[in-house]
């Protein structure tokens, strides 16, 4: 519980109705979108402007309470709970866009600005802001920033980083710091919007941001290729890049998932597959017809048992639902469904579904992995039951082997989705000792009291690498 | 520090209500991924979690699990939601949050003290009126009476209705001519189709529908026979019921059920069909509300696989229909094309799944231009009593909703249920518009340019 003292100048900064700690406020602010995590804080704030965030930084680093920024909540890593108590901060009041500059093709935003809504109108404007991460129907840009979110269009227009170029972020002291700008270039000393884009709130809170805008593609195309050989699908994936082609969507369904999504939409898909491409190319019409012409070369030479595409806007929505129903399908298989996302190289892509494939079976657990084929980003995602503990616990012993082999392939723990509290105990593993120090004296000289969302990104313990057992 | 979650011993009895009636696999199957909070009216007008599905399965759960007590203020947010249902379409899960928020209000009424006037108010409705269409009709005599008697200028006049709350005064200006007399009693009870006959189909006539909007009744069975189906409308049919499961009084809205599946299993029909979304949805439910009355499981799952809104049979399984210009009034001037747009029944849309098939007959009505109005989808603040019970928010909804009305400049606003229509009646009123637009039962509208087929 919030002291009282504490409390009272909480509301002297931010009025009574933004200050809430009744047990419904503290009950809903007690998790986000990760499964079984659930911790309650102190009390909510919602502050209005950065002024206000400033002034309530001050207070909670003078009295050090633990303070958690939040958006909407629909990370996947733990990012937004409360583990160690102390305050919510939810950015939802600081929702507005302040400028679209259409001479720089720059767009200033608050934090709480849904997502969506932004990219919406700025389509309305002619322009594209490319970052799509699934949720961005509900996530705020903040959280977005905060996170570094990914999505289908990465592999060719790249993540939210590309797109943020000025910040502005208050610190645990309640200083207020700017940086970058509406610039293209800028080497003036640290890149420290780089560093703050994807540090999940643990280094400032992001009161606002510039970001870039680029011309919308203006056509667009869109296929599907069916395998029986997984390999197939993935040196179709290689060859593509190889041919010095860069799709806007190059995505990944693996034999369980068809499987599950064909029950679920009943879209009549061939069960014998052991992959589909779903490959979109966007640009001008020329280039596009051509592109999408030599993929089908390659899907054909690379033994793609069957290849359609679309004709027309209605036939793309049908090719689509098979890689949009995916994650619907899993979801509704079993109460609890836990979505990774470990990343490799993406020569690696056949060989890290096999891995993914062999653990599953090794722990005897339900994984189906999809995924971001182009960017070597899949998701493997397993479908449980958190009231199973047993199973809960092959779950885990499953994903850390899937960590583990994604790493020996070249890759990461994860690629969008963020460390946060899930995979604390695993950055280490990917990152290394020295790397790990280097990361700590940063957050040491950003937040010396430990005071910006405490216990996510490092953990008390490195888990122990498990010794791969390849019998 | 974070607090550690302990089940404590229960103290409260509702807690406890709430532990063993709330569907476990539900509450478990929500993941909280929170794509059902853009969906939810609520939380667009407050932004706060709580007011969102997400939060108010989490409180819920919450409660299950012993994390918190059901205080005032989670009654309140319980009965703070629409029950619109427009998060269940956007969830992936599949969770069913209609039937929690249904478990959850129905433990609440269990525990309630109400203050003896709301308690003799709800008996009042829930026990003795609604359920018996005679008494409906009673009451629909009663203010027919109020209304023509002059009675209604009285109260009007000497500001009597200023003694009321301004919601309520509101409501009354925009109640439509009430009837004593029902669709059976007006036209009897079969309708041969006109020409070769597809199926037969029963009428549902609904309690409010049958009083205030006898006439949407008798076109409703106008368009079916022209569609060309039998109707019949069965004399025993009694109130759906869905007011009462929405209240948290579930037995009472059982006890219906088994009325009217008793009274349509009888008929022996193809179709059950209804021209109310609210009414529909909870027909197409009663398998759910029964599912644990062995005796009665069949007959309901019978039933509710019968159940049709009217625009859905007609596109569905109908002969195609001929809609023009109205053939009395006067010939248009000027742009011939008469403006028309449409709010969608939540219920009709997030249960019944019937989004497609009103639009598709607005198309075809020759003379009219169709235009889709932002956010059509968005309940309108009605929902079912919300707007009596909930004035505040139901108004901000309101208001918000006619932004989007007026946008579409339209002269016709079009809607599949009696609720809706009156809230989108009140809002016309409430904005001044009364003199470029109406808000028009689709059936009404449709039946108006029926022309009739030369066969």
């Amino acid at each position: 519980m919030l002291q009282e003292d504490v409390k009272r100048e909480l509301v002297a900064i931010l009025g009574s109705s933004y200050v809430k700690d009744d047990p419904q406020s503290l009950v809903t602010h007690s998790y986000d979108g990760t499964p079984m995590l659930q911790s309650l804080p102190d009390a909510v704030v919602y502050p209005e402007n950065t002024g206000q965030v400033s002034e309530v930084m001050k207070v909670l680093s003078r009295h050090k309470i633990p303070v958690v920024g939040r958006g909407s909540g629909t990370n996947l890593c733990g990012g937004t709970v409360p583990v160690q108590g102390g305050v919510v901060m939810v950015m939802h009041r600081m929702n507005r866009i302040l400028e679209i500059d259409m001479e720089n093709l720059t767009a200033i935003v608050q934090p709480g600005l849904n997502t969506k809504q932004f990219i919406t109108h700025v389509e309305e404007l002619g322009l594209f802001y490319p970052p799509d991460p699934s949720s961005m129907s509900i996530s705020t840009l903040g959280g977005n920033i905060a996170e570094c979110s990914g999505g289908l269009r990465g592999l060719k227009y790249g993540t939210t980083k590309d797109y943020v170029i000025g910040l502005e972020a208050v610190l645990a002291s309640g200083d207020i710091i700017r940086t970058g700008g509406k610039l293209m270039k800028d080497v003036a000393g640290y890149d420290l919007t780089k560093l703050l884009v994807g540090s999940e709130g643990t280094l400032a809170i992001i009161t606002e941001a510039t970001l870039k805008l680029i011309p919308p593609p203006k056509y667009k195309k869109t296929m599907l290729a069916m395998y029986k050989d997984l390999y197939g699908a993935a040196r179709t994936v290689s060859k593509i890049i190889e041919n010095r082609i860069i799709p806007a969507t190059l995505e990944i369904l693996d034999r369980s998932t068809i499987r599950v999504v064909d029950d679920y939409a009943k879209l009549g898909l061939p069960l014998d597959m052991e992959a589909i491409l779903l490959i979109e190319q966007d640009g001008d019409m020329e280039t596009v017809e051509r592109d999408i012409a030599l993929i089908t070369d390659i899907c054909r030479s690379e033994q793609a048992d069957q290849v359609s595409i679309a004709a027309s806007a209605e036939e793309a929505e049908k090719l689509l639902t098979a890689r949009r129903s995916a994650f619907t399908a899993l979801a509704r298989l079993k109460p609890t469904t836990i979505l990774e996302d470990a990343t490799v190289p993406r020569s690696k892509i056949a060989d890290m579904v096999l891995e993914i494939n062999r653990i599953a079976k090794k722990y005897d657990v339900q994984i189906c992995t999809f995924g971001h084929a182009g960017d070597g980003n899949l998701h493997p995602t397993a479908t449980t039951d958190a009231r199973n503990q047993e199973e809960i616990h092959r779950v885990d012993e499953a994903f850390e082997e899937i960590f583990e082999a994604a790493i020996r392939l070249g890759g990461t723990i994860t690629g969008e989705h963020g460390v946060g509290l899930v995979k604390s105990p695993f950055l280490e593993w990917k990152v290394g000792a020295a790397g790990m120090e280097v990361m700590k004296a940063i957050k040491q000289s950003f937040d010396p009291h430990n005071l910006l969302n405490p216990g996510k990104m490092f953990a008390k313990e490195t888990r122990k690498r498990v010794v791969i057992d390849r019998g | 520090m974070g607090k550690a979650v302990n089940v404590k011993e229960r103290a409260n009895p509702l807690a406890e209500t709430l532990r063993l009636r709330l569907d476990e696999d539900q509450l478990t199957n929500c993941m909280r991924c929170g794509f059902c909070l853009p969906a939810c009216p609520t939380f667009a007008e407050t932004g706060i979690e709580a007011e969102s599905p997400r939060g108010r399965i989490a409180l819920m759960k919450a409660v299950a699990d012993g994390i918190m007590e059901p205080d005032g203020a989670f009654e309140e947010q319980m009965n703070h939601c629409l029950g619109c249902r427009a998060c269940e379409p956007a969830c992936p899960a599949g969770v069913k949050y209609g039937q929690l928020i249904e478990q959850a209000r129905d433990a609440i009424e269990d525990h309630k003290q109400h203050k003896p006037l709301v308690k003799a108010a709800r008996h009042a409705a829930f026990k003795t009126v609604f359920p018996h269409q005679k008494r409906m009709k009673l009451v629909g005599r009663g203010l027919e009476l109020y209304q023509k008697s002059g009675l209604r200028k009285v109260a009007r006049s000497t500001g009597i209705m200023k003694l009321f709350p301004k919601h309520i005064s509101d409501m009354e200006k925009i109640l439509p001519e009430a009837s004593g007399k029902g669709v059976l009693e007006k036209i009897g009870a079969y309708h041969p189709a006109k020409g070769e006959k597809i199926a037969t189909a029963a009428l549902f006539r609904g309690c409010i529908m049958d009083v205030l909007f006898t006439d949407t009744n008798i076109h409703t069975v106008d368009l079916l026979t022209a569609a060309g189906f039998d109707v019949v409308i069965p004399a025993a049919q009694n109130c759906c019921g869905a007011l009462h499961a929405h209240s948290g009084e579930a037995e009472g809205a059982r006890e219906l059920a088994r009325g009217n599946i008793r009274a349509f299993k009888e008929a022996n029909v193809d179709y059950i069909v209804s021209n109310a979304g609210g009414c529909g949805a909870i027909l197409t439910e009663y398998d759910h509300l029964l599912h644990e009355d062995p005796q009665w499981r069949e007959d309901a799952a019978w039933f509710a696989g019968r159940v049709v809104d009217v625009s859905e049979l007609l596109v569905r399984a109908g002969r195609s229909l001929n809609f023009g210009v109205p053939s009395a009034g006067p010939a248009p001037e000027g742009d011939p094309k008469v403006r028309i747009t449409y709010q969608d029944s939540c219920h009709l849309r997030n249960v019944m799944k019937s989004a497609d098939a009103p639009r598709v007959l607005m198309r075809q009505v020759e003379g009219a231009e169709f235009i889709e109005m932002k956010n059509a989808d968005r309940c309108c603040g009605s929902a079912g009593i919300y707007n009596v019970t909930q004035p505040e928010m139901a108004g901000s909804i309101l208001d918000h909703k006619m932004e989007h009305v007026e946008a579409t400049q339209a002269q016709y606003l079009l809607t599949s249920n009696p609720g809706c229509l009156l809230q989108m009646k009140h809002g016309i009123e409430k904005e001044g518009l009364s003199g470029s637009m109406k808000a028009v039962h689709i059936v009404d509208f449709l039946h108006e340019r029926l022309h009739e087929r030369t066969e």
